[in-house]
């Protein structure tokens, strides 16, 4: 019956029916009797004091309701933002996380910081009110560039912070790695800026909060990857109110790419003042504030060096990086350059001796944070990079030196000297399949027929590995982590014979309801359309800790594998009752509990309705009911690794970059569902030439957004993109019970190094930093 | 948006005596650059009159050695005009080349050329052609309509109705698109006809231009190798994060030989 809908099938998605046609349930569709909205008034300046706000004609303005500043929404009313991740330096003490103000006081760090915000009837009212408000700053000089604000003479951001320095962290034993660098037969340096992105989700950040006086319970709507995280940290950081009176839903939710795991100004902000105001207020960020305000991705500044012996072995990395916070510590922004970070720099290779040193910088720009693939995009590319140059110095084929340096598939489980211990891998069967799919062996011949068209043609590779499924709860706690990092679920049956499964993993745009599903019909022998998979609201789901680096499958799909079983465990006893049978005999396969050697048997679906209509039924030794939870906290990080190879043509004419031809090849562990894993590829493969290619936020010197909007800012379009070649291999994941890996970063990780090791192989250069535009790549095509 | 009084014209007469009553009125073609300014509440005018039914305004006609195009026909009808693709193909393809689906389907020529976008497409058809632009008042030649950075020579209240293309010999658009808006950053309109060659160039300046060394170049040998070793000079051309005024006039001496190349030369 579930072979079609099991574990392994192409299952259409469940929830495209509702988004395609346009009902889906988003938070800006959600509407409370006697709504009213909030405008943020943003600083305009990067840095600036604020020396005073006049708000009285905002105030007496048609339709306002209230108009709050920093003055009037202080620390002891909301408390300040937080840092959920306390990294420690290498002075032993933690890092420097400076006050948050929910509404700025005093000072305005960036352009977007929000200084007031009105409250009135309508939007427009809000507006208009806005505009009554006058803020009399002292524009201050900014430091809005990350290489230079460490710098003495930099302007001071934060008085708490003297030289804009959050940590000084590193990793890996130093002193091993400069004795190899000393003896070694070749040295590969190079300096990797990895470019500022904006996340760009189609929906921008929307809330609506609400209180209920009667009960004094709060509501906040929220476009979030983990609600249960947002009630926990508005309760316990910022005392809104209690977690059992306060309720975070995250309905449809179109795309997050991590920034909508984190705790914004606006989501403190509008759980306290609807109850202040005492009517539901609602907001919405148009697409500027969207530019503006959603934290940003990546952006380090690094000198990266390989040694290699004279065979061409790795002996030592050593890694400096500066990584831009903006002006504050956002939700998990410190983890990101560390354990994300420099715990990935081994890729899929033996060195042995690795050091990372990472200074955590603020600058006068919106804060930075986790941006899909979050610390290992920028490991992969400081390592792919440097293993492809090394290649190209030595002149052995890159192929060749990524083979002779891998971790071979009897060496796991693998220590690291980054602290990673491997599970599971085989990266030369990966990377020989993607040669194969992308006729490696063809290539030269393709670069002869470009060039005889005036095109310059090359090739790039990119070994990515990641960390993911996070993770194991003690393990990051260890590392400075304020939260576990398991995941709930709850499979419950109705008394009819169908399942609701309500998982703390949130949707959006992962395809979970489908996804989950399909584990629970296989492994309940129920049809795929008999389930129904909840998240999102802390009001049905236990508990949850959200969607984040490819965790949902790995950890939240393990709970609801967990759940399952207890299931069947409880269900074997009553089918024994039933069939009066001992438990010992009762076999359990797809859906049927059979007595072994007869030929009596019964389905889930018939001691789901036992269990509910318990008239025949032990209930001297079972409670009725087929409702069972579980929480999974996963023993180890998953580790998904693969091959890219990217193929680019370039008009040395414009300068244009085409990509010819694009290869991946992808040990996710075992696959649910290959087609959803597949658009997760190609969706992250899109990012990844996104960042390679196109996108880049641009701040001016003061500080000012110079690409604030879609006429500056350039996402990846259809008409920029071949359709990629991907493909899998399998080994199993061997800690978890569905022995998957994750899917969801893969591609936004592997991507960029692929892209640049194929523009810089074309255009015959050593380096350049993305994104590779046209007129960058122009200049490097007719230099010299 | 700030608050606006709305006229819908059904006529060009009531479009006319519309905007004369208004205190500040503007008018609205296809609305895909007056709306985005009023969202982001950069314009506040009294009075929208909105000219994009008036049925006037939105004929193709081609007759006489010139195609007319209504003002208020949109970018897509442009395109996909049997008359323009025969005509002037080279039209047809800019008009093709305008933004996305949703934009040319709105957007209007007339729009268009009335706001002089440094970065249009169009500006580089009426200078690249040798059009004229007629208006409710008189006809002007082309040449003298783009005036500067969003700039053009129409006077108060004084309406767009129709531009008149002469139909060239050859003609040819190339244009290459600013990465992320998809204006063009370099346009190029070449022709040949009676008015002889015209090489017009838009988004690498303040204004669209025209290239008098390339036009005599081609005048003498209308082919691509005929531009070999014309360069434009970079000053005063455009500059921002997604190109240096250096490489804009790199990219005109591309165009231009592109363009020549799709007008068969
Ligand atoms: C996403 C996007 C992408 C775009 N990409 C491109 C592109 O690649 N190339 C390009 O060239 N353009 C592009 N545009 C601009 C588009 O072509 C607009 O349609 C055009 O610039 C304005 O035309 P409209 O009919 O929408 O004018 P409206 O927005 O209605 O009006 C624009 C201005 O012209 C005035 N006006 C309108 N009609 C008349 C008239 N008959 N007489 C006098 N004044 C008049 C109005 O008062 C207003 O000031 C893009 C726009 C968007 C939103």
């Amino acid at each position: 019956m579930t072979a079609e809908t099991g574990i392994g099938a192409a299952v259409k998605r469940k929830e495209d029916g509702r988004f395609l046609t346009g009902r889906g349930r988003y938070t800006d569709d959600i509407n409370q009797p006697g709504q009213v909205h909030a405008f943020f008034l943003r600083s305009p300046h990067a840095h600036a004091t604020i020396n005073s706000i006049d708000v009285n004609a905002a105030k007496s303005a048609a339709g306002v309701r209230a108009v709050y500043t920093g003055t009037d929404v202080t620390a002891e009313d909301v408390g300040t933002l937080i840092c959920g991740w306390n990294v420690v330096g290498k002075n032993g003490e933690g890092h420097l996380a400076p006050p948050h103000p929910v509404i700025a006081s005093g000072k305005a760090r960036y352009v977007g910081d929000p200084v007031a915000v009105v409250v009135a009837d309508t939007l427009a009212q809000a507006k208009d009110a806005a505009e009554l408000i006058d803020v009399d700053y002292g524009v201050l000089p900014a430091s809005a560039d990350l290489a230079t604000t460490l710098d003495a003479g930099a302007a001071q951001i934060h008085d708490e912070v003297p030289g804009n320095m959050s940590y000084d962290w590193d990793l890996g034993d130093k002193a091993a790695v400069d004795a190899a660098f000393a003896g070694a037969a070749h040295v590969t340096k190079l300096e990797i800026v990895n470019n500022r992105l904006a996340p760009n989700a189609i929906e921008p950040r929307a809330a609506v909060g609400a209180h209920d006086p009667g009960t004094d319970q709060h509501t906040l709507y929220l476009a979030s990857q983990n609600p249960h995280v947002t009630r926990l940290v508005l309760s316990a950081f910022h005392g809104l109110a209690p977690e059992h009176k306060l309720r975070v839903v995250a309905p449809d939710v179109g795309g997050g790419f991590g920034s909508k795991i984190f705790i914004y100004n606006e989501d403190v902000f509008l759980t306290w003042a609807s109850a202040k105001v005492g009517r539901p207020i609602k907001w919405t960020a148009e697409r500027s504030e969207s530019f503006m305000t959603d934290a940003h991705g990546r952006d380090h500044v690094t000198t990266a060096e390989l040694a290699l012996d004279g065979d061409g072995n790795f002996l030592a990395m050593r890694v400096d990086t500066i990584a831009n916070m903006g002006a504050y510590l956002s939700t998990f922004s410190t983890a990101v350059p560390t354990y994300l970070y420099g715990t990935l720099l081994a890729g899929q290779y033996k060195t042995p001796v690795i050091h990372v040193n990472v200074r955590a910088a603020f600058t006068n720009t919106v804060p930075v944070d986790a941006y899909r693939g979050a610390g290992r995009p920028e490991a992969t590319f400081v390592v792919e990079r440097l293993v492809e140059q090394a290649a190209r110095e030595t002149g052995v084929d890159p192929a060749e030196l990524r083979r002779r340096n891998f971790i071979q598939p009897d060496e796991f489980p693998y220590q690291t000297p980054v602290a990673l211990q491997y599970d599971s891998g085989n990266y030369e069967a990966t990377m020989d399949k993607a040669l194969g799919l992308a006729d490696y062996a063809g290539f030269a011949a393709r670069k002869a027929e470009a060039a005889g068209r005036g095109k310059r043609r090359g090739i790039g590779f990119s070994n990515y590995i990641e960390a993911c499924g996070l993770a194991p709860s003690q393990v990051v706690g260890s590392l400075g982590a304020g939260v576990g990092q398991w995941e709930s679920a709850q499979v419950r049956f109705n008394p009819t014979g169908n399942v609701l499964v309500f998982t703390g993993s949130h949707s959006h745009g992962q395809g979970h309801e489908t996804t989950f599903a399909q584990i629970v019909s296989d492994k309940l022998g129920i049809p795929l359309e008999n389930v129904e998979v909840v998240h999102g609201d802390t009001a049905s789901v236990p508990f949850g800790m959200g969607t984040y680096g490819s965790r949902s499958l790995a950890v939240g799909g393990s709970a609801i594998v967990k759940a399952c079983d207890k299931i069947v465990e409880k269900g074997r006893k009553i089918a024994a009752h039933i069939m009066e049978a001992s438990v010992e005999d009762i076999e359990y396969d797809g859906g049927t509990f059979a007595v072994a050697g007869t030929d009596k048997s019964i389905t889930t679906a018939e001691i789901a309705f036992a269990a509910y209509v318990p008239h025949n039924y032990p209930l001297d030794e079972l409670e009725p009911g087929l409702d069972e939870n579980a929480f999974y906290d996963p023993a180890n990080f998953t580790y998904p690794a693969g091959c890219q190879i990217c193929e680019v043509e370039i008009d040395p004419d414009t300068g244009v970059v085409e990509i010819a031809k694009f290869t991946a090849v992808d040990d996710f562990g075992n696959v649910v569902n290959p087609m959803i894993v597949e658009g997760q590829v190609h969706g992250g493969i899109t990012q990844g030439i996104g960042q390679a290619l196109h996108e880049g936020v641009v701040y001016d010197g003061s500080g000012q957004l110079i690409t604030g909007s879609f006429m500056d800012y350039q996402m990846p379009r259809a008409g920029d993109l071949p359709s990629y070649d991907v493909d899998t291999t399998v080994t199993p994941c061997p800690h978890n019970p569905l022995g998957v890996k994750g899917c969801g970063e893969a591609g936004a990780i592997a991507a960029p190094a692929a892209v640049m090791n194929a523009v810089t192989d074309a255009l015959g250069i050593d380096n350049m930093q993305m994104p590779a535009t046209a007129e960058k790549v122009w200049r490097a095509a007719n230099a010299g | 948006m700030y608050n606006f009084n709305y006229h819908r014209a059904g006529s060009l007469a009531e479009a006319e005596s519309a905007l004369a009553a208004a205190e500040d009125g503007a008018l609205m073609a296809g609305g895909q650059t007056l709306l985005p300014t009023l969202k982001q509440r950069l314009a506040s005018p009294s009075d929208v009159i909105d000219i994009g039914a008036i049925p006037e305004l939105a004929n193709i006609e081609s007759a006489g050695g010139a195609v007319t195009v209504g003002a208020g026909t949109r970018h897509a009808d442009v395109a996909g005009s049997a008359a323009v693709a025969s005509a002037i193909p080279a039209l047809a393809a800019l008009a093709e080349l305008i933004g996305d689906p949703q934009v040319r389907n709105m957007g209007t020529i007339g729009g268009s050329i009335a706001n002089a976008d440094p970065a249009a497409d169009y500006p580089a058809a009426i200078v690249g052609l040798g059009a004229t632009v007629n208006t409710n008042r008189r006809a002007i030649a082309g040449d003298d309509f783009f005036q500067g950075l969003f700039e053009t020579a129409l006077d108060e209240g004084e309406i767009i109705t129709s531009m008149a293309f002469p139909v060239p010999e050859a003609a040819g658009y190339a244009k290459f698109p600013q990465p992320a808006s998809r204006f063009a950053m370099v346009g190029v309109m070449v022709s040949r006809g009676a008015g002889g060659v015209r090489v017009a160039v838009t988004g690498a300046g303040p204004s669209v231009f025209r290239v008098g060394d390339m036009e005599a170049a081609l005048a003498g040998n209308f082919s691509a190798g005929a531009l070999d070793g014309i360069s434009v000079s970079a000053d005063g051309l455009n500059a921002d994060i997604h190109g240096s005024a250096e490489y804009r006039a790199h990219l005109v001496g591309v165009m231009a030989k592109r363009a020549v190349q799709a007008a068969g030369g």
